[in-house]
């Protein structure tokens, strides 16, 4: 398999950005992207489609089988990990990009703090002690499995860094608070809520298509949504 | 009061700071990646705690001897029944931090794992880990945002600063701007098991590279039994690494076969009817090694008789995963497995409260050696992490505070030795003379070869400089190490030898690696 990888590189977050064509070439049907990255840093030799030196490609990875969320980018247009894009299904040429709505750092890497910002924003943390259980199970698992890798947020209309809106990444993770602790500490969880989940999204769920983890998006949204909006926990 | 240093973010070093912080301590909590991305989110089976839910009159002392015989007796007792005795309180207080665990109608459920004789191990489906990670990171961020941790998310760890054989504090890199500093006062590392020697041959991640272990231990810290690396009997291979198959698969009722003139041929319960395919790792490895090398062909795992009801509620995510990876449905057909590099139970030296060697500095996590042994059992590793960061953060309490005032890193252009990072033709060698040499079955014949061809190789930075005494401690621990124990087999000395229940030390000296054998404690009752 011979494929053209197009890769926005940048030396530095100040640097101006270039576009440089890489030829790869596998017989690993089951090769990813993260697979193609990380090869061409292996071999200092690589050269691109002009025969200049590629260097080193930065980026970020860490699992490499879709469970870290460190290597999200946008690739072919769509924000995904590396390493859960098939390099058979990209076609002969690729492009891949950091993601846009952060700040980029050097080549695929972006500074997501932000996503970190904004769980603290929004005090995400056991206001008490509490167990979760009957259907706060299934729940706080679904919620729990967010990779906060920030490819919702890549695709949302809505969000952007440093808005009040702070997008599926937050929402998630709200969930499991609010589907397990007890209904007297979240008062101040519910108006969080509603300032910077439910008033923000516009339901255009472009989130659920992209979440790497395959998250039920919009179970835990009707379930959020009635605790802290409708004041009804689902039974 | 003085931060103190944590090197890791993953469950080690998150138990590590909610312990601090919950004391009013500051830490710095100091990794490359944040805590979503640490190699603790991979674990999957669960979490071991003699809880008794099940009515099988389970006890800690139960636990603790299940650990000590998996482990062959090389493990500190002390430590072990430290570790066992706090298991139910560990996973109690996860409970509360709102951990979503497999319940029946009254209390946690828990199943059956490797090596032991009880059902023990507590578990959300097989995402144990992540699903753990998120409560836990949740709990640091109340931290945080008191002021009390302080997050470095991308950042490397250099290396120890050391006064008069003293650590007195940890210089650091931003990855980011590429800016370096000092920070002084007491570290503690949680930074993982030494992946990064085998690149693409174990389940880590890539991040645990073992570069803190070889610095530090190039700096004067020793390690504990570095020869012990764990096999795991169910890995796939997928790009770029080994996925791991979880160990619950078996311990929801997975059958191990192999063909035998065209049948299948159930051989571990054939060949270990006590505990069959829920054997102890090194055993189940051990054999399906034997078997492969005399039958040929594959091992496969066999789940296809597993209830609906077990994939829906316990396996769903591991269905998945398999069917993703493998293109194959678990249910309907047996999967080729092959045992993968899945844990070092060798690291750091530590006594039963995480002191390294080097007074100011303390270890917990997978980067120790500690609590293990010669093996360790499914289930104990996260129980180690969680419960070792905690002790290690509560020494810390008693004896490495100090009144200094709490500074602001400050980052600066500063050169340090240890920026170059070890090239790839360096490491690929070095992995493959590794493999070499510590394989699931060992030879003095292949270990000296080993050592020959280390010798042979010329590193160009202090990093790779490092990465060989490291790799040399490893293989000479495993050619001292005469007898068999546990993970580490040797066919030339395929008896255990009762005068080496001793664990292996190596230290870093005068240029050279030194390994000699230290008695371990009795059980103080």
């Amino acid at each position: 398999m011979r494929i053209l990888l197009e890769i926005l590189r940048r030396e530095h977050a100040g640097a101006k950005p270039y576009v440089q064509c890489i030829p790869y070439e596998t017989d690993d049907a089951a090769a990813t992207v993260a697979t193609a990255l990380r090869q061409i840093n292996a071999d200092p030799g690589t050269v691109d489609a002009d025969g200049a030196p590629v260097g080193e490609i930065r980026w970020e990875c860490s699992c490499l089988q879709k469970k870290c969320g460190a290597c999200a980018m946008v690739i072919g247009g769509v924000p995904r990990l590396a390493c859960d894009a098939r390099l058979s299904e990209c076609g002969e040429r690729v492009r891949i990009e950091p993601l846009r709505k952060f700040p980029v750092i050097a080549d695929l890497i972006v500074d997501r703090s932000i996503l970190f910002e904004n769980l603290k924003t929004m005090q995400l943390w056991m206001q008490e002690a509490a167990a979760a259980e009957g259907r706060a199970v299934d729940t706080a698992y679904e919620a729990s499995r967010c990779l906060q890798c920030g490819c919702c947020l890549e695709i949302c209309p809505n969000w952007y860094a440093g808005g009040v809106f702070f997008g599926t990444a937050a929402i998630v993770p709200t969930s499991r608070l609010l589907t397990t602790l007890p209904d007297a500490v979240q008062k101040e969880l519910r108006r969080a809520y509603r300032k910077h989940l439910y008033g923000g999204c516009g339901k255009s769920l472009a989130c659920r298509k992209v979440c790497p983890a395959g998250i039920d998006i919009d179970g835990l949204l009707v379930n959020s949504n009635a605790i802290a909006v409708w004041r009804r926990r689902r039974k | 009061m003085q931060r103190i240093h944590i090197i890791g973010a993953g469950l080690a070093g998150l138990s590590a700071a909610v312990t601090l912080g919950a004391a009013g301590i500051p830490c710095h909590l100091i990794s490359l990646q944040p805590s979503e991305r640490a190699q603790s989110v991979l674990a999957e089976g669960g979490i071991n705690a003699a809880l008794d839910t099940m009515g099988e009159g389970d006890t800690p002392e139960q636990h603790f001897q299940d650990t000590m015989r998996g482990g062959v007796y090389l493990a500190d007792p002390n430590a072990v029944a430290n570790l066992t005795g706090g298991a139910p309180e560990i996973v109690r207080r996860l409970e509360s931090l709102g951990v979503p665990f497999n319940r029946g109608e009254h209390d946690l459920i828990l199943r059956n794992f490797g090596g032991q004789k009880r059902k023990r191990t507590a578990y959300v489906k097989s995402s144990t880990g992540k699903i753990i990670m998120t409560a836990l990171i949740d709990e640091a961020r109340k931290y945080e945002a008191a002021g009390l941790i302080r997050r470095l998310p991308h950042h490397a760890f250099l290396r120890l600063m050391k006064e008069n054989g003293q650590c007195t504090g940890v210089r650091i890199r931003d990855c980011y701007s590429g800016m370096t500093a000092d920070l002084p006062g007491t570290v503690l590392l949680c930074s993982g098991g030494m992946n990064g020697l085998f690149p693409g041959m174990t389940t880590g991640t890539t991040q645990n590279s073992g570069d803190v272990t070889a610095a530090v231990f190039a700096q004067g810290a020793a390690l504990g039994n570095p020869e012990m690396l764990q096999y795991h009997p169910t890995t796939v291979g997928i790009p770029g690494k080994r996925m791991l198959v979880t160990e619950a698969a078996r311990g929801e009722g997975g059958r191990l076969y192999i063909l035998r003139g065209g049948e299948k041929w159930y051989f571990m319960e054939e060949l270990h009817p006590e505990l069959g395919n829920l054997s102890p790792r090194d055993v189940v490895a051990r054999t399906m090694y034997f078997v492969r090398r005399e039958h040929g062909g594959s091992v496969y795992l066999d789940m296809t008789a597993l209830p609906e009801d077990t994939w829906q509620k316990k396996l769903s995510d591991l269905r998945e995963e398999i069917e993703h990876y493998l293109a194959i449905d678990p249910k309907t057909e047996p999967i080729p497995v092959q045992e993968g590099i899945h844990y070092f139970m060798g690291g750091l030296d530590t006594d039963a409260e995480h002191r390294t060697n080097l007074p100011g500095l303390y270890a917990a996590g997978e980067c120790t050696c500690q609590y293990h042994g010669a093996n360790r059992l499914g289930g104990n590793s996260m129980l180690g992490a969680l419960y070792g960061g905690r002790r290690a953060a509560q020494t810390i309490l008693r004896e490495g505070l100090q009144e200094a005032p709490d500074q602001q890193p400050e980052f600066r252009e500063m050169p340090d030795a240890l920026d170059a990072p070890a090239s790839p033709g360096f490491i690929r060698p070095v992995s493959d003379i590794l493999l070499s040499g510590l394989g699931i079955v060992r030879n003095e014949q292949a270990l000296d070869a080993a050592l020959g061809a280390l010798a042979r190789l010329h590193p160009e930075n202090a990093r790779e400089e490092n990465r060989l005494a490291l790799a040399q401690a490893m293989l000479l621990g495993a050619r001292e190490r005469r007898e068999s124990r546990g993970a580490h087999y040797r066919e030339d000395y395929p008896q255990q030898d009762d005068s080496l229940r001793k664990t292996t030390i190596a230290v870093f000296a005068d240029g050279q690696v030194h390994v000699t054998f230290r008695p371990l404690p009795e059980r103080r009752m």
